[in-house]
């Protein structure tokens, strides 16, 4: 909220005037492009906080671009680069969040769901009244008499 | 004195939505026919109300009237006519008041419509609308009042956001929020079933009808916001996964969900319990997500004026409305008895599998979206949970989901087996594989490849369906022609929201195979891209109505022949002071060339240039899927027994 | 199936959203005095060294390196600032008076021209001990900075105590800075 500066200059200037970077920050090697682009998608810009790393036109989108293709040039595998990241900004800047102890429940959602529906749907079929008892004999006199008549 | 009208007028509609609230569930719980029947007049008192309130903001943003406090901050005089109109919703004051006429709307149209329904039903149903209208509305009069008046009135207004002044998200908002808020009439089915303590085939019937339309409209509203983030925002991208756009989804799979599991306790008195939670649950979710967004307190790129009061009279509304209704669902759903018994393997079953497998994707969504505020509330971790989250844990409960759909239609009430309904499906299984490894060979893109194998089984399956029914290639012609014009139109409604859901997944396939590149270039160089050669003509100036822009012309050829000429463009807006790109994208239905300009150094101007495929399909399939949705709308039965459409099922052997 | 699970399990939806809206009511509360903001980051380097830098200076100042801050042996404010930025006009008497309670404050003009810096110096005054410049930001980006203003305290070992993300005010001063400091000396 004491950012109006720049939070301002996102809002206003970052959806419609973010699609474009610069073509020179592109790496020369298709592969480490590919690669570097990957690790920016994973990332969330800061500053424009409902963008990655890759889409974001801020300032401090840029830097963390240029810095990605660095690390990927001299060798730093994904997860090197993601930790050098996290180091500095936290898992706040990681999209696709760690699996550890307190995202188990997120991880495992899906999982969870699908046991838990098909739980319910299980419960509920039990519970659901069963065929009817076969027909005694008398019953079954009765029956035909009635169908006769 | 127009905005004076308006006001009091608003204030008469929460008086008038209040007796609504009250006199017509005394009136069903007393068996007193005269409250009972006060129920549609006052209903259509607080439409008419409401309407006259909105009409009379609309019109002060037309003559730009900026005593209104509302128009002073978001309109401006040399705005174009359609957006000072579309404005009026383009801000939290507005929205909330349409927000507040559509579920007037919905009152009215129960009122006018639902004549045939059981008077007591109807009492109970205009209700609950009123109930829910009458705190929305008390809402939107104390804290968000768009006919506040300013004094002095600045000489003119403060302007819109540019990126509102535009086709698609000008109607973005009331195709939304008729589907939103459409769930509120279910959701009054639902309570009004309680309150009554009776669920039957009737009342499944009933609301089917209901939950069709704002389905309908649900799915346009999202389309429509996933589209002009497409052409605006500039990244090619469709879908983000932020809060706001999930906040629309949710109840969109529910609602799904609650569509299906209907049809099960109009055809066999089953899944009572189930549903009745299902529209409670889908209205609670559109209220939620109206609740997310507008408090602030998730960190989304939809900014309206946050304000933390707001939320917590939200909050409260929220508890009233939902807790109200689920411990009603706790305390009255076991009198709800089941009758209808079915087997695992059965249309039923199959339609469990769906709500199993919607629902849990919805809890996915819910759970994705929420995490990060009780990760901090717990744990006071700071988190973020972004579309790679949303993409590894959806996609494969899609999968699974996708091959139920086309096999569902074909399984036979009550009990099944699983064998021939899987043979009656033989050659959309071959379509699909065939396309699967066609897809995988040639694009070397396995998830893409899935995709479209997904496609073509979901559309092929929705032919089998049909091709089923009509007996085609089993019966002789005469008869296939009968059994053909003796199909219900639901039949033709969900063969064809199948297929259509068919489209946008191979859209979204193709989309996944776009290509893309960053180029700086003067005005004469060209580039290669997918195919085809984008050449930059000519760079040049524009003025607008209350924008300047930089036009950049470009033009696409192939092998020589020209395909198209195209100009996107940066727009400078002079009130706001702030730019604006417009996306240019010329389609051929196939695919489409996407360009966006950025700035110009040294006389070469960036541009980001885009190749993709099938992208018009996305939005086109929600479109095939709305219409099916309206086909199975349109369908006589679900207003009274048809007589011809009978007529016409008995010559060809099919109804007793 | 008895009826007591069943219950159960009919209240279960009720029960998510008493515990969801709970939540939402907390958070709620907390955003509205402060204490939760969606969109701040919270910074990395509480409790841990300084990241090791070396800045050139913006004349007449000569440049620091985060060894001459731990040499130095007192307790420490970083402030990173720029000539472009609202909010740090805004917290400029702020600092003022903070350097006149005696606090050494080292600044880092970030991304910022020499002579914009210096005009930016000499219409709000300079409260600072020494002025570097990291006109790339890769400085800025090692100590997790967002956005700026932003101020850092380090102690007397080098230690990164607490952070202040937007300008700084008077009350803040008051509140968070003067006591922490205090129990630094």
């Amino acid at each position: 909220m004491k950012r109006t500066a720049v939070v301002l200059l996102c809002t206003l200037l970052a959806a419609p005037a973010f699609a474009v970077s610069d073509p020179t920050e592109l790496l020369p090697d298709r592969t480490q492009e590919q690669r570097a682009e990957a690790l920016g998608h994973q990332l969330r810009c800061l500053v424009c906080q409902n963008e990655s790393v890759e889409e974001s036109n801020a300032d401090l989108a840029r830097d963390l671009r240029r810095i990605i293709r660095q690390r990927v040039v001299t060798g730093d595998s994904d997860q090197q680069v993601i930790d050098w990241m996290v180091a500095r900004y936290g898992n706040f800047i990681r999209l696709r969040p760690p699996f550890n102890a307190i995202t188990l429940g997120l991880w495992g959602a899906p999982a969870i769901a699908l046991l838990a529906g098909v739980a319910a749907a299980l419960i509920a079929a039990r519970r659901r009244p069963s065929a009817p008892a076969p027909l005694t004999d008398a019953e079954r006199r009765r029956l035909a008499d009635l169908l006769k008549s | 004195m127009i905005p004076e009208l308006g006001h009091f007028a608003l204030a008469l509609a929460v008086v008038i939505a209040g007796a609504q609230a009250v006199l017509p569930l005394l009136g069903a719980q007393w068996r007193d026919a005269r409250l009972m029947q006060t129920a549609p007049a006052l209903a259509i008192g607080q439409l008419i109300a409401l309407a006259t309130a909105y009409g009379c903001l609309v019109w002060s943003a037309v003559v730009d009237d900026f005593s209104v406090a509302n128009v002073a901050e978001n309109s401006n005089s040399l705005m174009p006519l359609v957006y000072k109109i579309t404005g009026t919703w383009g801000n939290h004051e507005g929205s909330v008041l349409l927000w507040c006429l559509i579920l007037a709307l919905c009152g009215g149209a129960v009122a006018a419509f639902g004549r045939a329904l059981p008077s007591s039903l109807r009492a109970r149903v205009i209700g609950v609308l009123g109930f829910t209208s009458a705190g929305f509305l008390l809402f939107t009069l104390t804290t968000s009042n768009p006919l506040q008046r300013v004094w002095p009135p600045p000489l003119d207004g403060r302007d819109m956001n540019p990126l509102l002044q535009d086709p698609g998200l000008a109607f973005h908002p009331p195709v939304l929020y008729s589907g939103y808020v459409g769930f509120a009439i279910p959701f009054a089915f639902a309570v009004a079933a309680l309150l009554e303590g009776r669920v039957d085939a009737a009342w499944g019937r009933w609301v089917r009808p209901w939950t069709l339309a704002a389905w309908c409209l649900l799915t346009g509203g999202i389309a429509l916001g996933s589209w002009w983030a497409y052409y605006e925002l500039g990244w090619g991208g469709f879908w983000f996964w932020d809060p706001v756009e999930n906040a629309s989804l949710l109840p969109w799979l529910s609602g799904t969900a609650l569509l299906h599991s209907a049809i099960v306790v109009e055809k066999r008195e089953a899944l009572k319990i189930w549903t009745i939670l299902l529209a409670i649950g889908t209205f609670s979710l559109s209220l939620c997500g109206t609740f997310l967004v507008r408090s602030g307190i998730l960190n989304s790129v939809h900014s309206f004026a946050n304000d933390p009061t707001r939320g917590v009279f939200i909050l409260a509304l929220l508890a009233i409305v939902i807790g109200g209704s689920l411990l009603l669902f706790a305390l009255r759903a076991p009198v709800m008895t089941a009758a209808g018994i079915f087997a695992p393997i059965s249309r039923e079953g199959a339609l469990v599998l769906n709500n199993i497998l919607l629902c849990s994707i919805c809890a996915v969504v819910l759970t994705g979206t929420t995490y990060p505020l009780f990760a901090e509330l717990v744990f006071g971790a700071k988190l973020s949970v972004g579309p790679p989250y949303f993409q590894s844990t959806v996609f494969p409960l899609a999968i699974p989901l996708f091959a139920a759909m086309s096999l569902g239609p074909v399984l036979p009430w009550k009990r099944a087996e699983l064998w021939p309904a899987l043979l009656k499906l033989w050659w959309a299984a071959l379509i699909a594989t065939l396309i699967g490894i066609a897809a995988a060979l040639g694009l070397h893109a396995g998830l893409a490849a899935l995709g479209f194998a997904a496609s073509a089984w979901l559309i092929a399956g929705a032919l089998a369906e049909l091709v089923e029914r009509t007996r085609l290639f089993r019966a002789p012609f005469a008869t296939v022609r009968a059994r053909f014009g003796a199909q219900p139109l639901s039949v033709w409604g969900s063969a064809v929201a199948h297929a259509g859901m068919g489209v946008t997944v191979a859209g979204i396939a193709g989309m996944s195979l776009a290509v893309s590149t960053i180029v700086a270039l003067h005005p004469g160089q060209n580039v290669a891209l997918g195919g085809y050669d984008w050449t930059l003509l000519a760079l040049r100036d524009e003025q607008g109505p209350n924008y300047t822009s930089r036009v950049a012309d470009i033009r696409v050829s192939r092998g020589g022949d020209e395909i198209a000429t195209f100009h996107p463009s940066r727009r400078m807006f002079t009130v706001q002071k702030t730019t604006v790109t417009d996306t240019a994208i010329q389609t051929n239905g196939l695919r489409d060339l996407y360009a966006v300009l950025g700035e110009e150094r040294d006389g070469a101007a960036v541009l980001r240039l885009h190749v993709n495929p099938l992208a018009p399909w996305i939005w086109f399939g929600a479109l095939v899927m709305a219409v099916g949705g309206a086909l199975s709308l349109a369908d006589r039965r679900q207003r009274i027994g048809a007589p011809a459409r009978r007529a016409a099922a008995i010559r060809a052997g099919m109804a007793p | 199936m008895t009826a007591l699970p069943r219950r159960a399990l009919l209240l279960a939806p009720l029960g998510a959203a008493a515990i969801g809206g709970t939540g939402f009511w907390l958070l709620l509360n907390r955003m509205s005095e402060g204490s939760y903001d969606p969109h701040g980051v919270p910074s990395m380097l509480i409790g841990k060294p300084l990241p090791t830098f070396s800045l050139p200076g913006q004349p007449p100042s000569q440049g620091f390196s985060s060894a001459d801050i731990v040499a130095a042996r007192r307790p420490t404010l970083i402030n990173f600032f720029a000539s472009w930025c609202i909010p740090c006009v805004q917290e400029a008497p702020a600092l003022v008076l903070l350097k006149r309670q005696g606090t050494p404050i080292w600044g880092i003009a970030y991304k910022d021209k020499s002579d914009a810096t210096a005009e930016f110096l000499q219409q709000n005054g300079d409260p600072y001990t020494r002025i570097a410049r990291d006109e790339p930001g890769n400085t800025a980006i090692d100590f997790g900075l967002y956005g700026v203003p932003e101020s850092y305290v380090i102690d007397k070992s080098g230690i990164v105590r607490w952070r202040w993300a937007g300008g700084l005010s008077e009350d803040i001063l008051h509140q968070s800075l003067a006591p922490l400091l205090q129990s630094l000396a």
